[in-house]
């Protein structure tokens, strides 16, 4: 189809038709065929087959959202079953770039579905438009590159012609970045960095391994595995989250506490600018060369190119790994711990505090026992923790704990984790609370779209913060957005609680969730912004940063000024307007 | 008109006020014994078990603030910090409170006996209490009482005590540490104390600082103050103390709670126990020493009749809200909250700021009884001269016009309805009878001595009789101040148009902002609340007839000369009283002149003139009108201290002192340049 004169006519060349959107929804999280639902006997039930809770019912969901959100499951607010084509508007198509295009044989397509799938985030009000059908301003085209070489020559293209350019990795942005500039006048073109996920070396010698950027991160883990290896590196969108997404916004892992964070694992990187390629010239373990221009790609949120290949850290498998939990008395004695465990610095690979109406939730997505036996320990397990130990279950709180590594020293570990545990009133609660803790995290971002059905509406979002602030940070925040939901008329008291999540030596990352019913507010999009607005602010005030790993993208960037000073902000923007005058890299992030 | 709407949010007429309820009634009606021996069981800040005062004070003690500035001490001083430890746990000791049941109990018992005996009703507002008991539910809570009597805290503490809410810590003066008994026994009861003055000592500071903030984050009891510092001795609200107001502030600032709410309650006193007391005071018959003997000397006081109580209970006030906007908490971001700092300049601005707030607030819901009118206008009158009085009916007709302008001016006036115009102003009357005089149908001022001697007498004589009488005139001038707040600022606008030499908007704008100026360690002026306090009272006078503003002028109406004859003569004591500061710096201050010397050298300057008969107004002999005078020039650098040998002396810049004078007189006019723009 080559040289097709009328682009109407011909919507895409060569689509590559192996990508992740044809089995993952277009406007809700994750797979297409893994959903919670109400079964017809009124029991919720998580479909498909792809988790450990898939298939299974989980009894104490229904009665815990009618609880919690004063939900009615009478009252429903389905989505929209599919895109309307004629929502989306027609592609502004530069026809020069297009035709050059064409000639490098880079395939590209700007079919309706290819370009809204590519146009959001999980941003509670992206999916939120999406489920109502409505459609801004989405990328005019999509390209595939293949590998580096086809980046240079889009880039190229772009430069040439004036065409704006998104880089799009997994879409898993919580930050409004994917979205497009209403401003945009230009043709937009999301550069879909999918096909290129190949590993393309593993060096055994200095324990690294070189990729391309588009690889995601349930595919790296496995393609290493399947040579004794492993990057260790797991957020939690690790399923569909790509290298180049965690480079360009700075992410972290699940168990950066053995592996590191993105910054600590990368040695080399490879970016395509509008000025050229940007690299090192060595892998040397650690330069004094002037600031790390690793640093300035790293956090660059698509502003300034595209990340094409990656050279990263490996470790063996490691040969064990146990999960672990433990419940305390209340939150304070929980963070408490926490902190001891990283003034020690023997924190696991992953410790995890919940506050307790996380450890409620938690609860309440226990799926159905299947034997007498298993709900008889249970209960006795609760009645031993409350009655006995005296414990308020409206107080207590849950650390889920992984660890990993040699099985001696995982023993070794453990039995040091639990000591400290013990001094702070932390009773060691099993492996498979741990377990179940962690299998959540994956399960979890699917609930928001059962509650959506149900007119919830939630978003979780993060913040790092020095140790002694963390009580603080917790409560006032969960305090504010309580206030703040009250104040604008939100009937049911919102769910609002958060969990510590990573532990460093001088602070935490703390993670809130918030949640709330809409029924009756007539625009619970822009309520729902306020909040989450205040809720920021309120982290500001109380000595939180603006984020920890999800990055700045469109939501955060009112606060980036105050974040890093005008000088600060003045340095980042001479590397913009240097990397890229005429800001191809449009997507308007960070600053 | 654009503004319209602005002015409706401050039509004092709009406000809305609660009800009182008598709970004396209760009280005469059973058993005092089954009430002080009651179940109580208060509701808790979000369910916290209240502390013993042994563990709060170790809470306090092992606090990081403390350690770090025992380590500076220690570190400044080579003192060891064990000793430096001794010494904090010795100051702790002397302060803290140690609430007991039991002796709040025996308050209950015998505080009710004596409020039976003394008053004829307390009123309580209690959808203020209700108020009050949420808010101390949800938030750490300060209350922010008036400050007029001895009696103020321990009728709070009895009222939190009736309406079973958890009773208050309250900051007490160490003077009362000075009678034993009576010292411990407020301290069982929930007060704690301070020094008076702790200026530069760090680690008292300290302690006394994080002992507050220990207390107040924790939730165990609200904490109570006195925002005015000390007892008004004028019935005036003093301006407002920032120490304490700083220090509860603090905790929601740095984010240690989420919000703190601050109380503002207003208790108005119908006679104040320590009437003639205070009056003494002013006039430098010095006050005795709080002793256990003082107090029961002071038994006689109980035989009297004072009238009732009322206790407004305001609207809790949120300082997250009042710092919205207003305050970066970032700031604390950088620097680890236990190392004290001093505030910043936006900090003390906004606790500046915020104190006047919640001192208007205590004033805007001061009740005012009937009486307040009378002294206002019998002052008036004593000031021109009847030397024979006022006709019973015609005070009558004056205080009922009185009463609908107060109202008009949002005052929250008491005035039985229920009662003709005369028998409220003679039951006022006969409440007051030791300061007024009802003589063949006429009233005034009780000042002559039976048998006011003719004919010639002794210097001395003369300045007793002069002493005496300015006991009964400021007393009565008291209560007229309680009525203050009401009138002041289009008493400050009547006077700016009387001293303006024209009726330009301009012109009249900047002789009020003179005023305002010159008067502001006398009055609760907001600080840089010109231009609104200025549309206040225009909006007022415009309102009840009395102006109209246009754009350029300000016009006075035909029928509002007695309005504004009324509110010049309010403002009149103030105005002469500080002319004649001016005169006394011209014209008596010498090279030496210490602060000291200042009040008994100004006192006898103005004996001297009242006796002349070149001074009509008694009140000037007010040591607190005098001291804010000069705290007034000294802030517009009229008056220097100059730091001397061994103390500081008052060097007075005459030729300011003469043209602030003559502005004050009408005889200047304002200089523009010096005052901001309308």
């Amino acid at each position: 189809m080559y040289g097709c004169s009328n682009l109407m006519y011909c919507i895409s060349e060569h689509a590559p038709h192996s990508s992740l959107q044809e089995i993952m929804k277009w406007n809700g999280w994750g797979y297409s065929d893994t959903k919670f639902l109400f079964n017809k006997k009124g029991q919720a039930e998580f479909t498909g087959k792809r988790y450990k809770l898939s298939g299974m019912i989980i009894p104490a969901l229904k009665e815990w959202m009618e609880g919690t959100f004063g939900t009615n499951m009478q009252h429903k607010s389905l989505a929209t079953p599919a895109l309307t084509r004629t929502a989306v508007q027609p592609p502004t198509l530069n026809e020069a770039f297009v035709e050059e295009l064409k000639s490098t044989g880079v395939p590209f397509s700007h079919d309706a579905e290819d370009r809204v799938f590519r146009a959001h985030g999980h941003c509670l009000h992206e999916i939120f438009a999406l489920r109502e059908g409505k459609v801004g301003r989405v990328p005019d085209l999509v390209v595939w590159p293949n590998c580096h070489n086809d980046v240079v020559k889009i880039v190229e293209l772009a430069c040439k012609h004036n065409v704006c350019l998104i880089p799009y990795g997994g879409g898993t942005s919580v930050s409004s970045a994917l979205e497009c500039p209403q401003e945009e006048t230009r043709s937009i073109v999301s550069v879909d960095t999918s096909q290129m996920n190949r590993i393309l070396w593993i060096d055994e010698k200095n324990l690294t391994a070189h990729m391309e950027a588009g690889i995601v991160g349930q595919d790296l883990e496995r393609l290493l595995n399947e040579s004794g290896y492993c990057t260790g590196h797991e957020p939690d969108s690790m399923e569909f989250s790509s290298l180049g997404g965690w480079v360009a916004t700075r992410a972290s892992g699940m168990k950066k506490n053995i592996y590191g964070n993105i910054e600590d694992l990368v040695i080399h990187v490879k970016m395509v600018t509008p000025q050229g390629v940007v690299e090192k010239s060595c892998q040397g373990p650690r330069m004094s060369t002037g600031p790390d221009i690793h640093h300035f790609i790293m956090g660059s949120e698509g502003t300034l190119g595209v990340v094409t290949e990656v050279t990263m850290k490996i470790r063996p498998m490691p040969e064990y790994q146990k999960y672990g939990s433990v419940v305390f008395p209340n939150f304070e004695q929980g963070v408490a711990c926490l902190r001891e465990v990283a003034r020690q610095r023997c924190a696991p690979a992953s410790i995890r505090l919940m506050d307790n109406e996380q450890f409620k939730f938690g609860h309440a997505l226990k799926p159905q026992v299947s034997s007498m036996f298993t709900s008889f320990l249970e209960g006795l397990k609760k009645f031993y923790i409350t009655k006995f130990k005296g414990f308020d279950p409206d107080c207590l709180c849950v650390a889920t704990l992984l660890f990993e590594g040699n099985r001696e020293k995982v023993l070794q570990h453990e039995k040091q984790v639990y000591d400290i545990a013990a001094k702070f009133g932390g009773l060691a609660a099993g492996e498979d609370n741990g377990q179940r803790g962690y299998m959540l995290t994956f399960v979890i971002a699917y609930l928001r779209d059962l509650g959506m059905d149900y007119y919830v509406i939630g978003e979780s979002f993060e913040t790092s913060v020095p140790w002694d602030r963390v009580l603080d940070i917790c409560r006032n925040v969960k305090a504010r957005i309580i206030r703040e939901c009250k104040d604008k008329g939100v009937q049911f008291q919102p769910f609002s609680t958060c969990r510590v999540t990573q532990t460093y030596d001088a602070g935490a990352c703390v993670y809130f969730y918030f949640a709330f019913n809409y029924r009756g507010l007539s625009d619970p999009v822009h309520m729902f912004e306020e909040v989450e607005h205040a809720a920021r602010e309120e982290i500001l005030a109380n000595g939180g940063s603006l984020s920890h790993h999800h990055g700045v993208g469109k939501l955060r960037k009112a606060w980036m000024r105050e974040t890093v000073s005008d000088v600060g902000m003045g340095m980042l923007k001479s590397v913009k307007d240097y990397v890229d005058p005429n800001n191809i890299f449009g997507n308007g992030n960070l600053l | 008109m654009a503004s319209s709407n602005a002015y409706a949010q401050r039509d004092p007429m709009l406000k809305k006020r609660d009800d009182f309820e008598d709970i004396l009634e209760e009280r005469r009606n059973s058993s005092d014994l089954r009430y002080a021996l009651k179940c109580y069981t208060p509701a808790l800040y979000k369910g916290v078990a209240p502390c013993k005062s042994s563990m709060l004070k170790s809470m306090v003690l092992q606090s990081d603030q403390l350690h770090y500035v025992i380590q500076q001490v220690s570190k400044e001083t080579g003192r060891q910090t064990d000793n430096v430890q001794e010494e904090v746990s010795a100051i702790l000791d002397e302060m803290a409170h140690s609430l007991q049941l039991s002796t709040v109990r025996f308050f209950a018992f015998t505080l009710s006996k004596i409020f039976k005996s003394l008053f004829k009703s307390i009123r309580v507002n209690e959808e203020g209490i209700q108020r009050l008991q949420q808010a101390i539910q949800d938030h750490p809570v300060v209350l922010l009482p008036s400050h007029r009597s001895y009696m103020d805290f321990l009728l709070m503490s009895y009222l939190l005590y009736t309406y079973d809410l958890t009773l208050p810590v309250i900051a007490a003066g160490m003077d009362f540490m000075g009678m034993k008994f009576v010292g411990e026994m407020f301290r069982m009861s929930g007060a704690f104390f301070i020094r008076r003055s702790f200026g530069g000592n760090k680690l008292y500071w300290a302690v006394f600082s994080e002992y507050v903030k220990t207390m107040l984050k924790n939730g165990f009891a609200p904490v109570e103050f006195f925002l005015e510092g000390t007892r008004s001795r004028t019935s005036k609200s003093l301006i407002p103390k920032l120490g304490l107001l700083n220090i509860v502030m603090d905790p929601f600032l740095k984010g240690e709670v989420f919000d703190v709410h601050v109380v503002p309650v207003s208790i108005s006193y119908e006679r104040i126990l320590e009437e003639t007391l205070y009056a003494r005071e002013l006039l430098g018959i010095p006050k005795p020493k709080e002793s256990t003997s003082g107090l029961f000397k002071a038994r006689k006081v109980l035989s009297e009749d004072y009238g009732s109580i009322h206790v407004y209970f305001g609207q809790p006030v949120s300082v997250r809200s009042l710092a919205e906007g207003r305050v970066n908490r970032c700031q604390f971001n950088l620097v680890p909250r236990h190392i004290p700092g001093r505030p910043d300049e936006d900090i003390h601005s906004f606790v500046n700021d915020s104190a006047y707030k919640l001192v208007r607030a205590q004033e805007d819901n001061m009740v005012l009884k009937p009486w307040v009118l009378l002294a206002s206008l019998l002052l008036q009158k004593q000031a021109v001269g009847q030397e024979q009085g006022t006709a019973l009916d015609e005070l009558t007709a004056q205080a009922v016009w009185l009463r609908d302008l107060s109202r008009q001016y949002g005052a929250f006036l008491h005035w039985p309805d229920q009662m003709t115009p005369s028998e409220v102003v003679s039951s006022s009357l006969s409440l007051h009878r030791g300061l007024v005089r009802t003589c063949e149908g006429k009233v005034q001022l009780a000042l002559e001595h039976e048998g006011g001697a003719v004919g010639p007498q002794s210097a001395a004589a003369l300045e007793e009789k002069l002493l005496s009488q300015a006991v009964i005139v400021l007393s009565c001038a008291s209560y007229r101040n309680q009525a203050l707040h009401v009138f002041l600022r289009p008493a400050l606008l009547a006077s700016a148009i009387h001293a303006a030499s024209s009726n330009q908007k301009q012109e009249v704008f900047n002789s009020f902002s003179f005023l305002r100026n010159m008067f502001s360690n006398e009055f609760i002026l907001c600080p840089g609340a010109t231009v609104q306090d200025f549309e206040e009272a225009c909006y007022l006078l415009v309102k009840t007839g009395t102006l109209q503003v246009t754009q350029k002028e300000v016009l006075v109406n035909e029928r509002g000369h007695r309005t504004l004859a009324f509110l010049v003569s309010m403002l009149d004591p103030f105005l002469q009283g500080y002319q004649v500061v001016c005169r006394f710096l011209c014209e008596e201050a010498t090279e030496t002149l210490t602060e000291k010397q200042f009040i008994p050298a100004i006192r006898k300057f103005i004996i001297k003139h009242l006796l002349a008969g070149r001074l009509r107004y008694a009140e000037v002999l007010s040591s607190d009108l005098q001291k804010n005078s000069l705290a007034a020039f000294l802030r517009l650098g009229a008056v220097e201290k100059i730091k001397g040998v061994d103390q500081e002396t008052l060097k007075v810049n005459a030729a300011m002192v003469n043209s602030l004078e003559d502005t004050l007189g009408g005889k200047l006019p304002t200089q523009k340049a010096v005052v901001a723009r309308l």
